[in-house]
């Protein structure tokens, strides 16, 4: 007789079970995804959180001991973001003629996503520190953890707000910009790596290479503005 | 597939040792992209190559197998929302409203505004 509960001891402990159901999790999205032929609404990001959240809550795991597999994975995260100089690099000669317009639509874009996220949250009376967690919403995840812990948010939170602008935006992203008949690639990579960093900017890639490079830039761009200017306006308007 | 990584590491390392040492409110990952990037641009200033020419040898195609599954990058911290579950039952409507508001109108700004000043600045 073989003992079940010695054997789910010990998945529960090893790291091995978290990291391949995270990548089964990953391949079913993708399958999802391309069941659906690719349709920007049906997310692998989305899909594969919510079958790992689900699972977790139901057999009862402990998000912190899912962590310790899934860890592997996340680490990942620092060298794809070093890794987003690569397609800026290749379309460098594409890119360098709109550099200013680039830069000063980013900046713009980046200061309205915030402060409209913080506004509504305001009007409908969240905490303040449920606030504070909205503020860096649109930038990279580690980026925006960081500016929430500076500004009194639970960078916790934050990572799911990330999280969910981010599927948001590449989900709802590419409709908007078809509503708003904005048709150039750049300005429409520029704008999902501005509201929907890291997220949006896969959508991108997958679309369109113009795309996926200037949405990769407007994203460093945008993480780099956010981090120097978010914290010093939150002291000046709530300090 | 190794190099390209080793290359990676090596700019996200030296990325979070400048960022400590100089004390910079941009996280390591960022810097890494802009000195990979800084890196990139310099050789190519010195070395004279056509400019189609692949990247470093293996760099280009570890970048593109990482960044073909970014998304993935994202979903254990996603995850982490089921700790989060009771103040998402209090204040889900605040959240979701300033997320999906916030996004779309700074996606919509954002697209509208980098088509014009292109047409305008080229």
């Amino acid at each position: 007789m073989v003992d079940l509960s010695e054997i789910w001891v010990y998945l529960a402990r090893d790291p091995l079970a978290a990291l391949t159901a995270t990548l089964l999790a990953w391949m079913a999205g993708l399958r999802l995804a391309a069941l659906c032929r690719w349709h920007p609404a049906a997310n692998p990001v989305l899909f594969a959180v919510a079958l790992l959240a689900a699972a977790l809550l139901l057999a009862g795991i402990d998000y912190r001991q899912y962590f310790q597999g899934a860890q592997f994975v996340h680490f990942l995260l620092g060298p794809a973001t070093v890794a987003l100089a690569v397609p800026l690099y290749r379309q460098w000669q594409h890119v360098r003629s709109s550099a200013l317009a680039a830069l000063l639509a980013v900046i713009a874009g980046g200061g309205v996503a915030a402060a409209v996220g913080v506004a509504f949250a305001l009007a409908l009376g969240a905490a303040p520190e449920i606030t504070a967690s909205l503020a860096p919403r649109s930038v990279t995840t580690p980026v925006a953890m960081g500016i929430a812990e500076q500004i009194g948010g639970l960078p916790g939170l934050t990572a799911a707000v990330v999280l969910a602008s981010g599927v948001t935006g590449a989900t709802l992203g590419p409709m908007t910009l078809n509503l708003m008949r904005v048709k150039d690639w750049r300005a429409r990579g520029l704008a999902m790596g501005t509201a929907a960093h890291g997220l949006g900017t896969a959508r991108a890639i997958a679309v369109n290479a113009t795309a996926g490079a200037f949405s990769g830039m407007a994203m460093g761009l945008n993480a780099l503005a956010t981090a120097l200017m978010l914290p010093l306006l939150w002291r000046l308007v709530f300090g | 597939m190794i190099n390209g990584l080793t290359l990676l590491l090596l700019c996200q390392l030296c990325g979070e040792v400048l960022g400590r040492a100089l004390h910079l409110p941009v996280p390591g990952p960022v810097i890494g992209m802009a000195l990979l990037f800084a890196g990139l641009l310099l050789r190519d200033r010195l070395s004279d190559r056509p400019a189609e020419a692949p990247a470093a040898p293996g760099l280009g195609q570890t970048a593109d197998t990482l960044l073909m599954h970014l998304g993935l990058l994202f979903v254990p911290a996603g995850v982490g929302v089921v700790v989060y579950l009771p103040q998402l039952a209090r204040d889900w409507a605040p959240l979701s409203l300033a997320v999906v508001a916030g996004t779309l109108a700074g996606i919509a700004f954002t697209g509208r505004l980098a088509q014009a000043l292109i047409r305008r600045l080229g």
